[in-house]
């Protein structure tokens, strides 16, 4: 392998990083943000982990005393929130800030300082939303939140307030991030970098940004709503005033489905950078890989009433979302072929990212049968709110995205470190992992099939649950033991890990054609991209070293600012104001809202009217 | 092409390389963003067809309530006449950002609208930008005026599925227009202060596609919420 061999211990990259706590509060640097982003949700990942810990000891024998139901209510939705917005949208994001600008052949994003600024938006979102768990006071309406649950009448604690209001500020993060991103892929690609050159994980972090910048604005204003309707009295779900009780659902799904897919293609563009490399062969199928994401991010915004089979919409609604989702399975079922004819014939090796990879195709390929299962209707009534059901999207979400996200994490750390991830560790790792993951949910497709409800605190002896869920739960401790394996291979290998050098893993993308790490700006001559692969028919030569800073280059690039993160400070506190409303002190909220907002414009008005660079 | 040159050329620092499409960054941000504003409206404007109708209690915006439905008789609240003057106002201040665009990008042409004191108005950008900002507040105005009137005839955000689902329809239309304002305004101080000429151009044009955007956005709730009965 290419690894110390031509990169020498003794040679750095040559770009002297800047240290310190003030460089990463005021870094425009998009593989820093990167960082930032996959620390923080890593983060997160080991809390809503402890979330599920929890609920696995609640559940581990029959009628569990380990908690209360109210704290079992917090620590589910919480565990679904966390994962779902706090863990694994922004992992991609981590990889969407680390990889796009490296695979087109560019020096940065569109926009570094708003990159910052959404970095910044989901840490205060992330703590403002969690911060709930400090005065006992955790969402307990679902990570779906449905209505009327989630109205005031029933449910007049804080609880709801910090979900809907953290959702709100996350949702600003998200947007301002896809904005970025399309801008980035569109406008700032190196010559020749045409789109159906594009490296498959940016085309699906591109249909991603898409995804986002539809789907994101339907649960604002869902949220709206829900937010009106609590704290200045609206009807909006009030169903004694007339409101449809399914306008939430409606609302709710329109964006939730969309983002099933926010949270499964970063993925699957990990998988497809993963799998040629270590098969040795491009990706079987470019092409009709990019067209099935678009296909699969078109129909993804039809698909959303099969959630709510049970809700009673009629034979008709019915048959056509039943039919829509069924063909959705097709475009992501050619997605799965493609992969197993990128492997077949080659020359594979068997190396951790590699692992994870092939585990995604296999146990995505679980989650989706189940998935397409209950896209009938009459099978659904049997299936939903079950244990099913829980199986079903955790092997999609985990067996799929998370997998996906690992596979990343051991392919693309020497490219942000330098370093090799241990491979012993790696494989110890991954099957725990593989292991683990099924010991917990592949039981839960009995237990659900048993009739086991969701979200219910216990269950009673004799009903041939037990065993079930037995295994569930000595699956989920053994999964902890391994995201603990995970972090500390992650955490050695900063020091201890080999020199990885500009390409350790033999890889075609251009990404590999930078030194690990890059230097600030990536690449000193903007590369010109004659290939899909450039790195393996010689269009491009691996650069180990870059001694040179961008000052002496005379590369220009942006000045690091605090100022994003005032901004986004001001805006969390300016919504957490609002919770003042219902502690009874409405005075005190308008108050805080004024300030904040106030003191809000003015960061943003002074970051605007900085420019972004020195003079060139 | 500018990319193949710059490609020969082997860039070496010394500036930005060209973009992709040859056009600016913030050009197609703003546009990602005006999609992302379509599914807001859209979902703001669904929600209040979807409601239509639906309202166990007066006032409504087209037909009289009676009791018992209403304590008192109540007349049909939306006030066509009033709104089509406000609609028109609007609608004038996108004529007055184009004029204000025109001006800012053809700074450097003294005389490019000919002679005479219409073409000296059609060349001050200060007129035109401060113009679409007085237009814009004045619709404000008028819906200020609205709400209040509204209010007073009974119908509160609280009062029934038509006033939740109309004020936070209208008033996010309004929210967008004060921001819009305030940025036309904050683009006359930077025109006072030091000018704006051809190299700003963007800066207007992208304030100019938000601001024709919440226009077509008015257009819409205009005809969907006060036109169709």
């Amino acid at each position: 392998m290419a690894t110390a061999a031509t990169a020498p211990a003794h040679v750095h990259s040559g770009y002297h990083e800047p240290t310190g706590v003030w460089s990463w509060l005021t870094t425009v640097d998009h593989k820093r943000i990167g960082a930032l982003y996959l620390y923080t949700a890593l983060a997160w990942f080991a809390v809503g982990g402890l979330e599920a810990v929890m609920i696995r000891i609640q559940l581990q024998g029959p009628n569990g005393r380990f908690i209360s139901a109210d704290t079992y209510n917090q620590l589910f939705t919480m565990h679904g929130t966390t994962m779902v917005f706090l863990v694994i949208m922004p992992m991609s994001a981590a990889f969407f800030n680390l990889l796009i600008p490296l695979q087109i052949g560019a020096r940065d994003v569109a926009f570094p300082r708003l990159n910052a600024f959404s970095y910044w938006v989901y840490l205060f979102g992330s703590l403002f939303m969690n911060a709930s768990w400090l005065i006992g006071a955790a969402p307990d309406g679902g990570w779906f939140g449905y209505t009327p649950l989630t109205t005031y009448q029933y449910s007049s604690g804080l609880n709801i307030d910090f979900w809907l209001l953290g959702l709100q500020i996350l949702g600003v993060s998200s947007l301002a991030a896809a904005f970025n991103f399309i801008t980035t892929i569109i406008n700032m690609r190196a010559p020749g970098m045409n789109l159906m050159r594009m490296p498959v994980f940016t085309w699906m972090a591109f249909v991603v940004q898409f995804l986002l910048v539809l789907a994101f604005p339907v649960i604002t204003i869902a949220l709206v709503f829900l937010q009106f309707d609590r704290f200045f009295g609206t009807q909006f779900y009030q169903a004694a005033a007339g409101a449809d009780p399914l306008l939430w659902q409606h609302l709710f799904w329109i964006f939730g489905h969309p983002e099933v897919y926010i949270l499964i293609l970063p993925a699957f563009g990990l998988v497809s950078e993963v799998l040629p490399t270590f098969s040795r062969k491009p990706l079987f199928g470019y092409a009709v890989m990019v067209y099935s994401a678009i296909l699969i991010a078109f129909l993804g915004f039809g698909v959303w009433a099969h959630h709510m089979f049970a809700v009673g919409m009629g034979p008709v609604a019915d048959t056509l979302f039943a039919l829509t989702t069924m063909l959705i399975g097709i475009p992501t079922g050619v997605k799965i072929f493609n992969w197993i004819f990128t492997m077949w014939g080659g020359d594979i090796r068997f190396t951790t990212p590699m692992k994870f990879a092939i585990a995604l195709v296999g146990l995505f390929t679980i989650g989706g049968i189940s998935g397409v299962m209950h896209a009938s209707p009459p099978a659904d009534l049997q299936q939903t709110d079950t244990y099913f059901i829980v199986a079903h999207f955790h092997y999609v979400l985990f067996g799929g995205s998370m997998m996906g996200l690992w596979a990343g994490v051991y392919y693309y750390y020497p490219k942000l470190t330098g370093k090799m991830m241990s491979e012993k560790l790696g494989s110890w790792h991954f099957w725990l992992t593989f292991i683990a993951m099924n010991l917990t949910f592949m039981p839960m497709h009995w237990s659900g099939l048993l009739g086991m409800p969701r979200r219910t605190w216990v269950y009673d002896a004799g009903q041939g649950l037990e065993i079930w869920n037995l295994v569930s739960s000595l699956g989920a401790y053994l999964q902890a033991v391994a995201v603990i394996l995970g972090f500390w291979n992650m955490w050695r290998s900063r020091k201890a890990g080999a020199v990885a050098g500009a390409n350790p893993w033999g890889a075609g993308t251009l990404e590999w054609s930078t030194p690990s790490p890059p230097p600030e700006y990536n690449y000193a001559v903007i590369p010109t991209v004659t290939s899909r692969y450039p790195m393996w028919d010689g269009g491009m030569q691996a650069t180990e070293s870059s001694p040179k800073s961008a000052k002496e280059l005379g590369i220009p690039m942006p000045n690091p600012t605090i100022k994003p993160l005032f901004v986004a400070l001001f805006m969390t506190l300016m919504l957490a104001s609002m919770l003042l409303m219902h502690k009874g002190m409405p005075t005190a909220a308008v108050a805080g809202i004024i300030t904040f907002a106030v003191l809000m414009t003015l960061s943003l008005y002074s970051w605007l009217l900085t420019p972004l660079e020195d003079e060139h | 092409m500018a990319t193949a040159a710059a490609a020969a050329a082997g860039v070496v620092g010394h500036g930005h390389p060209p973009t992709t499409t040859g056009l600016e960054h913030r050009k197609i941000a703003i546009w990602a963003f005006i999609g992302s504003e379509c599914m807001l409206f859209t979902s703001l404007i669904s929600t209040y067809l979807a409601y239509k109708g639906r309202s166990v209690t007066g006032p409504f915006p087209h037909e009289v309530c009676n009791p018992p439905q209403c304590a008192t008789t109540m007349q049909p609240i939306l006030d066509i006449p009033v709104t089509s003057v406000s609609t028109f106002v609007l609608l004038m201040s996108s004529l007055a950002m184009v004029m204000g665009l025109a001006a800012v990008q053809n700074k450097d042409k003294p005389g490019w609208a000919g002679t005479g004191w219409w073409a000296r108005i059609q060349e001050s950008s200060r007129i035109w930008i401060m113009m679409t900002a007085i237009l814009g507040a004045t619709f404000l105005g008028f819906q200020a005026y609205e709400f209040t009137s509204f209010v007073h005839e009974g119908l509160t955000i609280r009062k029934n599925l038509f006033g939740s689902s109309f004020f936070t329809l209208t008033g996010f239309h309004g929210a967008h227009v004060t921001v819009g304002v305030l940025w036309l305004l904050t683009l006359y101080a930077i025109d006072v202060r030091r000018g704006l000429g051809p190299k700003d151009a963007l800066l207007v044009d992208i304030a100019a596609l938000y601001w024709h955007f919440v226009d077509v956005v008015w257009i819409a709730i205009f005809t969907l919420v006060y036109l169709i009965k």
